[in-house]
């Protein structure tokens, strides 16, 4: 069973902005939301990096704890989705998030705050798999179609990497032995250090048939 | 008066028909559980129509294809 998550090298990651618009023009994301972003640390500083930053899809994810109309579940697979029709705007998750990922559009008069909006690791959300809703809604589904998300995928210098947090760590682990430093991954401890969050299994929809 | 007696009579019987129509407006949330729609599994769904190990394939491949290191190796 694969357990997704995203990793950045710091050491490679050149701040193309790649992964931003690779995310952007594969979902169609409106103007103020940034599902994904990259972070300058240290700026102007000798030894400046940068990293890309997105919703880690955390083992024991603070939004869905936070949520007060409980709209988040997660996959199977470790994603940290949620459902557009019951969420409220009410931007606790946001507060919560170490990641500042969930991102909320302005939807309406007086700046009025839309329903959340965040990377979903390129997995869609609850609507039919491939549909023109779970794309108005989610973006595209990615994982469905046996693809990694696209920011990843996209990278160039593969600093950033999405994938099996096995397959990933192994990834990152050759790395570091063959360069010999920059073992310090940003996040991995706020995002899976905690245990699995213990939650019942969201209801799965019936398999469509074969069209 | 006969008609205003016949307005008021109807705008009472108007006004309950309308009551009767009202929907529930409140969801009553279950703390700590999921209460939105249901999510297919990812190898549900087209191209991999159920067929998990496909999917499972998929995916690791891809995985692995990021690391550049096996793919030199590899040529």
């Amino acid at each position: 069973m694969e357990r997704m998550k995203f990793l950045c090298d710091a050491e490679r990651c050149i701040e193309c902005n790649g992964c931003v618009t690779a995310c952007k023009q594969e979902h169609e994301i409106p103007w103020g939301v940034n599902r994904r972003r990259v972070v300058t640390l240290n700026d102007g500083l000798p030894g400046e990096k940068s990293i890309s930053v997105a919703c880690m899809h955390c083992s024991d994810a603070p939004c869905m704890a936070v949520c007060p109309v409980d709209c988040f579940y997660k996959t199977t697979e470790g994603v940290v989705l949620h459902d557009k029709d019951l969420c409220i705007g009410c931007g606790y998750c946001f507060y919560a998030c170490p990641f500042g990922a969930p991102q909320f559009p302005q939807d309406g008069a007086f700046g009025l705050r839309g329903k959340m909006d965040k990377c979903t690791f390129c997995a869609g959300g609850p609507e039919q798999d491939h549909s023109p809703a779970e794309f108005r809604k989610y973006g595209r589904n990615r994982l469905a179609e046996g693809k990694l998300p696209a920011c990843a995928e996209m990278c160039s210098t593969k600093a950033l990497l999405g994938g099996d947090g096995d397959v990933v760590a192994d990834i990152y682990r050759t790395r570091v032995l063959t360069r010999g430093k920059g073992s310090e991954v940003w996040g991995w401890g706020t995002a899976y250090a905690k245990p699995e969050t213990q939650r019942p299994a969201p209801p799965q929809a019936q398999p469509q048939g074969k069209s | 008066m006969r008609g205003r007696l016949v307005f008021a009579v109807l705008a009472i019987a108007l006004g309950t028909l309308a009551g009767c129509g009202e929907k529930p407006n409140v969801t009553v949330y279950k703390q700590g559980t999921y209460q939105g729609k249901p999510d297919n599994l990812p190898w549900q769904s087209q191209p991999f129509n159920g067929n998990r190990a496909d999917w499972d394939k998929a995916i690791d491949g891809r995985a692995r294809k990021q690391n550049e290191y096996a793919r030199i190796e590899n040529q």
